[in-house]
């Protein structure tokens, strides 16, 4: 094994040490072949790892350490809305009468956390403009599929079979093509337009009376916002459409303009990006989805609601879509969201949209010079560069990414949006301030120059992190997902 | 706007302003028409400072019975369980829970490691070749596993036990909506799966047989005999497992199952009014390339170190967007981590002890109800579930019970009307027999 890497738990591990501390089995011992057949009674064990509590904690730790996070340092992740994590929103989930309620005790045992779930449904519904909000969905995609779901149903219910058809802007996230496809739809791609927005034309070329929905983000994922947004409602309505909203990028219009008053009939919210989940490494988010009073029928069960001064879970929701999700949501996460909006007001998520569009406009506007500019308008909460100019130059987009790394930042996005060749796709937040954003553009304009003096420092790049580039593709041809035990995989591969 | 998460100061604002070459922010929205434009205050509540609010919330939990307070019955589907204190100490590691999805694999070894060791613990737990990073919870697994069912076998019908937790098959039945796949339910008898009506029911048709283990009764499935009846139709067995069962309990992949599903939320995982929990998705391997979300793989650096990548993207929406098989993206990899803290700590010895110990507690409360006369139906093969006939409707029951400080089990007529006044009762290790004997002298005080 090479001197540099990192234990696995399971190389700690030896026999006769514990990490666990256990009630006192305090009723008698029982015959476990007495209750249960020969068969399912196990007869090898798990190989889990035994290892003391002090050993765990070492190895965690350093797991962490090897582990870069928004408190560690700048995270501009286009699409993500890498923000600040607010500290309360932690112990706000970890109070016991939150933490550790049961989702199927008795209402009457839970009138505060129903209260806090039909609170943020009122601000998302306000947030959106939406009339209807469900907090079910436990990430964006689920939000998608959700929203879909009930639009399908809309169309059924309506005698509507023929609309198999999903639009999506060839600019859309993935997730919505594939919402698409696991919600029974095909999906029709349209096309942008030389402004980086959809083309309008080619979306009334594509609609019909097959149309079920358009599904938009807005700003799209170059930052921009569709301005012909009411034509285009206009054209799907006109077909008999629906307007699907991803909210993935709602940092950028809060109280500057809302879904629902732009004509959209459904709008997912990530609450892990805009309002302060967090992300956890990958999870868990929530995906709440807000709906208009025509689709509010069809909304997952059960529908959380105040009768009188309680709070109630109705079942009784004859054309809905069903359960898209046991119990009522990811509550830990949002009830962190809540939080975060209770903590910010009206103003606060005010100056959040305005200080979010600020930074991203100043970034693009000192970046501008150094790397090309596809979309030369001013841009919402982030923008996308291409590098195609310093990939003349023989340093591609993911070169810089990972030079990027020696400088101690997380990466933006890269390659993504696809209509833009070696994308940057660069979103900073409200919460970093003009000294953290200002030191990132330095290391820019320095990485871009070392494009033209140097390259090999950036092609070889990362040259300061516990590791160097990994090789994915033997990770994918000769997948090795688990550890064993006997024939380590690592001997194979270290020389 | 002062704020403390806003560090924006007029200055800056005014230098980046000039910067921009712009007046006002006001100009930057200027894209938006006038006509959508939002141009009052949102009608919501206003902000509050950091100790009021903390005040306000806290107001609030304190409106909901909890099991710190109270000695809690209630399982089917989510457990109190041992959780370890560390289990909070590492997941409060913010450079694990700030961070996202570890796509820059040279600074986000730490969170990668620590799923290949997630995925590996569980591979170990369910006898399964290979396992994902993650799922929502145990439900949506259950769902993708019989959507990757039917696109495996290209068949359109899915075969679900009674036995499965109610709120699993109704999600399973809205994915499998989405993709015009049928759900029939196999009735149950005595609390297991009806292995008679299953061999009437499956067909050449059926892409899968899914059921639970132990099922939402508590009882332990012949799930040999089920994966065999499966497998003679060219179907898969599909198999939802509590994993901490399984430091007792057979493996699935040692009885047959293709797929193994289930909730890591009984390791280490706070109740919290029914999530974030964590779904796992375990395969045989010829199902790899299938697998929805995200995996980790070992690889190594051109000097030889080892170290951990997202792998097999190819399967992902990222990649393959409208012919994806699963739109999943975000998972629950923070509920991973604490999952695997607490696998951890459990280790070799500890989750054998702690299976044990549902096993004895519940066979002490199972004699304890009988001797006092009341019925526990189903049997005899119980996990750390019991179906208890109490005589009267569980709703005034478990008032009855939370006045002695006890939340008492799950009303089953609330799913089954020809089990009403029947209870599901949990009882795990955290239980005290002193908890159990005063659950029972309720019963009696009520009936007395």
């Amino acid at each position: 094994m090479h001197k540099d890497n990192q234990s696995l738990i399971f190389e700690l591990s030896k026999p006769g040490r514990i990490g666990y501390s256990l009630p006192e089995l305090d009723v008698p011992e029982v015959d476990v072949s007495s209750i249960l057949s020969q068969g399912v009674i196990r007869t090898e064990d798990a190989e889990l790892p035994e290892v003391s509590e002090l050993d765990i904690m070492r190895h965690y730790t350093a797991l962490s350490n090897r582990n870069h996070g928004v408190d560690t340092g700048f995270y501009p992740l286009g699409s993500c809305t890498m923000k600040y994590n607010p500290k309360i929103n932690e112990a706000v989930a970890r109070f016991p009468g939150f933490a550790r309620v049961h989702p199927l005790q008795d209402e009457s045992t839970v009138q505060g956390a129903l209260e806090v779930v039909y609170d943020l449904q009122q601000h998302l519904a306000e947030i959106t403009g939406m009339p209807q909000v469900t907090l079910q969905p436990a990430a964006g995609a689920h939000g998608e599929w959700t929203a879909l779901m009930m639009i399908r149903a809309f169309h059924e219910a309506n005698g509507d079979t023929q609309r198999t058809k999903v639009l999506v802007p060839d600019s859309a996230h993935g997730t919505n093509p594939a919402s698409a496809t696991v919600a029974g739809f095909d999906t029709v791609t349209v096309k942008s337009n030389e402004k980086g927005l959809v083309d309008l034309e080619d979306l009334k070329l594509k609609v019909g009376p097959d149309t079920a929905a358009l599904m938009l983000t807005n700003p799209n994922t170059l930052g921009l916002f569709e301005e012909d947004i009411l034509e285009m409602a206009a054209v799907v309505h006109g077909v008999g459409g629906k307007l699907y909203y991803d909210g993935a990028n709602l940092n950028a219009v809060m109280s500057k303009a809302r879904p629902g008053d732009m004509g959209f009939d459904a709008v997912h919210l990530n609450l892990h990006k805009t309002f302060t989940g967090p992300h956890g490494g990958g999870g868990p988010g929530s995906g709440p989805v807000g709906v208009t009073d025509e689709l509010a029928a069809f909304m997952p069960k059960p529908v959380v609601q105040k009768v009188d001064d309680r709070f109630v879970l109705n079942y009784d929701v004859p054309q809905s879509i069903g359960r898209v999700k046991p119990y009522y949501g990811n509550f830990g996460i949002y009830l962190r969201a809540y939080t975060y909006i209770r903590s910010m007001g009206p103003d606060g998520l005010k100056a959040v949209t305005e200080y979010a569009v600020l930074n991203a406009n100043y970034m693009m506007r000192r970046l501008e010079p150094y790397f090309d500019l596809p979309y030369t308008q001013h841009c919402k909460h982030e923008f996308v560069l291409s590098g195609r100019r310093q990939k003349k130059l023989g340093a591609r987009t993911l070169d810089m990414a990972k030079r990027l790394l020696d400088f101690g930042y997380h990466p933006p996005t890269i390659y993504f949006p696809l209509n833009v060749e070696e994308a940057i796709m660069i979103e900073p937040t409200e919460t970093e301030s003009k000294e953290t954003l200002d030191n990132f553009i330095e290391a820019m304009i320095q990485i871009a120059k070392e494009v033209e003096e140097n390259p090999e420092i950036v092609q070889e790049a990362p040259h300061t992190t516990v590791i160097g580039r990994l090789d994915e593709t033997k990770a994918a041809r000769k997948p090795v997902l688990r550890y064993i035990k006997e024939q380590s995989p690592v001997e194979e591969t270290v020389q | 706007m002062k704020h403390r998460y806003l560090p924006m100061t007029e200055q800056d604002q005014k230098d980046m302003l000039e910067t921009i070459g712009v007046s006002s922010i006001d100009e930057l929205f200027s894209d938006i028409p006038e006509k959508v434009r939002f141009k009052g205050e949102y009608q919501i509540k206003p902000a509050k400072s950091e100790t009021s609010l903390l005040k306000e919330l806290g107001r609030l939990a304190a409106k909901n019975i909890n099991a710190q307070d109270y000695a809690s019955f209630l399982g089917a589907g989510v457990y109190d369980h041992y959780r370890p204190i560390i289990v909070d100490h590492v997941i409060s590691r913010s450079e694990f829970y700030t961070a996202y999805t570890p796509y820059q694999p040279e600074i986000s070894q730490g969170e990668l490691q620590a799923i290949f060791e997630f995925q590996t613990m569980i591979c170990e737990l369910t006898g399964m070749e290979l396992a994902n990073s993650s799922m929502y919870d145990g439900g949506t697994s259950l769902a993708e596993a019989g959507t990757l069912a039917a696109g495996h076998t290209r068949r359109k019908k899915l075969l679900v036990s009674a036995t499965v937790h109610n709120e699993s098959r109704a999600v399973v039945k809205s994915y499998a909506d989405g993709q015009y796949i049928d759900v029939v339910t196999i009735p149950h008898t005595n609390g297991v799966t009806d292995i008679d009506k299953l061999k009437e029911m499956i067909d050449d048709e059926t892409a899968a047989v899914l059921v639970q283990y132990p099922n939402f009764y508590g009882q332990v499935e012949d799930l040999q005999v089920i994966s065999d009846i499966a497998h003679e139709h060219g179907a898969l067995s599909i198999v939802s497992a509590n994993p901490l069962a399984l430091g007792l309990l057979t493996p699935p992949g040692a009885l047959g199952a293709d797929i193994t599903v289930g909730d890591a939320q009984p390791f280490g995982i706070a109740e919290s009014f029914g999530g974030p929990h964590c779904g796992y998705f375990a395969v045989s391997k010829k199902l790899m390339r299938k697998v929805p979300g995200r995996l980790v793989g070992e690889t190594n650096d051109d000097q030889g170190r080892r170290g951990y990548v997202l792998t097999l993207q190819a399967r992902e929406q990222h990649i393959r967007r409208d012919k994806a098989t699963s739109n999943i993206c975000s998972n629950q990899a923070l509920n991973a981590l604490a999952a695997s803290v607490a696998m951890t700590a459990l280790g070799k010895e500890g989750i054998k002890e702690i299976a044990y110990q549902n096993i004895a507690k519940t066979a002490y409360a199972k004699q304890a109800f009988e001797k006092a006369g009341f019925e526990v139906k189903f049997g005899p093969a119980h996990f750390n579930e019991l179906v208890v006939n109490c005589k009267s409707p569980i709703k005034d029951v478990n008032k009855r019970l939370l006045e002695q400080g006890i939340i008492g089990g799950y009303d089953l007529s609330l799913v089954d009307e020809s089990l009403a006044n029947h209870a599901l009762i949990a009882v795990t290790e955290q239980r005290t027999k002193e908890e159990i004997d005063a659950y029972v002298q309720e019963l009696e005080a009520i009936h007395a």
